[in-house]
């Protein structure tokens, strides 16, 4: 097992120590940081970059010219980064949500609210209607090898919890796809960027290995 | 269709300790709270609940302290509920490591809080809990259930199809519905409730209170139209194993990750 240093990129919403202590778990030998320092970044080996609720205010922490938006914009650039959540709804170029918000434009492609994608959401009746957000343990599909899906079965199944859908251009850039009344992409690759909607840290074994297997990443494929 | 129902094992916390009993009387200690949550997590259960049911708000302290401790070891989501009344209570929790916060009395007593804590946290992390009572049947022979707070002790006049509407529009992410006809009796969900609350609302309901076997678990998800089952005696008794359980309902036709 390789040592790192990782950082958790804190943007101050949601559950990180889960994040930490996944690491923890399957990289003892790694030094694991949660922090929002710049410097903190920079040294760091790999980068993750987790998110929950609302994407402006997520953003926000990122705000243009400051120190840190360049340094999680320069180790996007040149380390192995994994988004997740958030941090792979901010890889594209646009966010409908929060009267509209602007990402990094790395991954082609918008992130929209399953409401604008077509009927089939909200209140039904039983099982016809898709609740919103989509909460749950759902398959996903690789549509292309990649070294963080090692040991990970085609189909194997994550836990998601997201009201928000990646909505990708180039196909190139999809590394799994999600079914939830449309097909939406749970997993982009880019190059050293490795972003995932679903949570590893929430997602037992597999997502353990998943994490396991970006510990591992040299950032190539 | 593949995403699956959820089996949420839930678990009685009192002082930092499980405990097992029947609704809140004759409690018996269960066990240590890391082991119980691994052994279910080892047994695939989809995500974990824990209530603090401690009375004494001078023990509030230790359910952060559960939450820590079961985070370290069990990567699957965590819901906590009881005695949550600030968004300092939900953001400690959150930062401890639980997914989600389940508010029930606060909600009624505040519903404004609700608004709040979504748009704070999101609403992916704000479970509203509904402890409903049925009080009277439609002329059409429809159901009419009231809400209860303070762990179904206190009756609200508020009705329970229009509260978890007014839930949902103030940003409640999930609706976690117990019966407290049901809750103890080994009887089955009220599926008459969960399946007119599912049927007016958008958001994912946990249908929750009176499971007996494993036959109750599917009727809650084909008949009540749940998006995930609770269930807390039959897993502690090791009358079932949460695996036996999923198993079950996979037998039946129910999408289950297995």
């Amino acid at each position: 097992m390789q040592s790192r240093r990782v950082v958790v990129v804190d943007l101050g919403t949601g559950n990180l120590r889960s994040v930490t202590k996944a690491i923890n778990t399957v990289s003892p030998n790694s030094e694991v940081h949660v922090s929002a320092e710049p410097s903190v970044i920079t040294d760091a080996d790999h980068v993750i970059l987790p998110g929950q609720g609302a994407i402006g205010t997520w953003l926000k922490q990122l705000g243009p010219g400051s120190e840190l938006r360049q340094a999680v914009v320069s180790a996007l650039g040149n380390k192995p980064v994994l988004g997740i959540c958030l941090g792979l709804q901010a890889l594209y170029r646009y966010s409908s949500e929060n009267g509209g918000q602007k990402g990094f434009d790395l991954i082609s492609g918008t992130v929209r609210h399953f409401s604008e994608a077509e009927t089939g959401f909200g209140t039904g009746v039983g099982q016809d209607m898709r609740k919103i957000p989509h909460m749950g343990w759902n398959r996903v599909r690789h549509t292309r090898t990649h070294p963080l899906w090692k040991d990970i079965g085609n189909g194997e199944r994550f836990y998601f919890v997201h009201s928000y859908y990646a909505d990708s251009q180039d196909p190139d850039q999809i590394a799994g796809q999600t079914e939830y009344g449309i097909t939406f992409t749970s997993a982009a690759a880019q190059d050293n960027l490795f972003a995932v909607q679903f949570h590893p840290e929430k997602s037992q074994r597999a997502g353990l290995t998943l994490l396991k297997n970006f510990i591992n990443w040299n950032g190539t494929c | 269709m593949s995403l699956a129902k959820r089996i949420i094992p839930c678990l009685d916390v009192d002082r930092g300790r499980v405990v097992k009993g029947i609704r809140f009387v004759n409690l018996r200690d269960a066990g240590d709270p890391v082991q119980v949550a691994s052994r279910y997590d080892q047994e695939g259960a989809d995500e974990l609940a824990f209530l603090d049911i401690t009375a004494s708000s001078d023990n509030r302290d230790t359910i952060v302290h559960v939450v820590e401790d079961v985070a370290e070891q069990v990567f699957i989501p965590l819901t906590v509920g009881g005695g949550i009344r600030r968004l300092e209570d939900i953001s400690r929790l959150l930062n401890a490591g639980a997914d989600k916060v389940s508010i029930n009395t606060t909600a009624v007593n505040n519903p404004d809080f609700i608004r709040e804590a979504s748009q704070h946290f999101g609403n992916q992390c704000i479970v509203v809990a509904i402890d409903a009572k049925q009080v009277d049947s439609k002329p059409d022979g429809s159901g009419q259930w009231e809400i209860f707070t303070h762990g179904g002790r206190t009756p609200t006049g508020i009705d329970a199809i229009e509260w978890a509407r007014k839930m949902e529009q103030y940003g409640a992410g999930e609706l976690l519905v117990t019966s407290m006809d049901r809750d103890g009796t080994k009887n089955g969900f009220d599926l008459d409730l969960m399946r007119t609350i599912t049927s007016q609302t958008g958001i994912p309901a946990i249908a929750s209170g009176g499971v007996g076997n494993l036959e109750h678990l599917v009727e809650g998800v084909i008949e009540g139209g749940a998006d995930a089952v609770l269930a807390a005696s039959i897993f502690h008794y090791g009358e079932h194993t949460v695996r036996e359980a999923k198993q079950y309902m996979a037998q039946q036709g129910i999408e289950i990750r297995l």
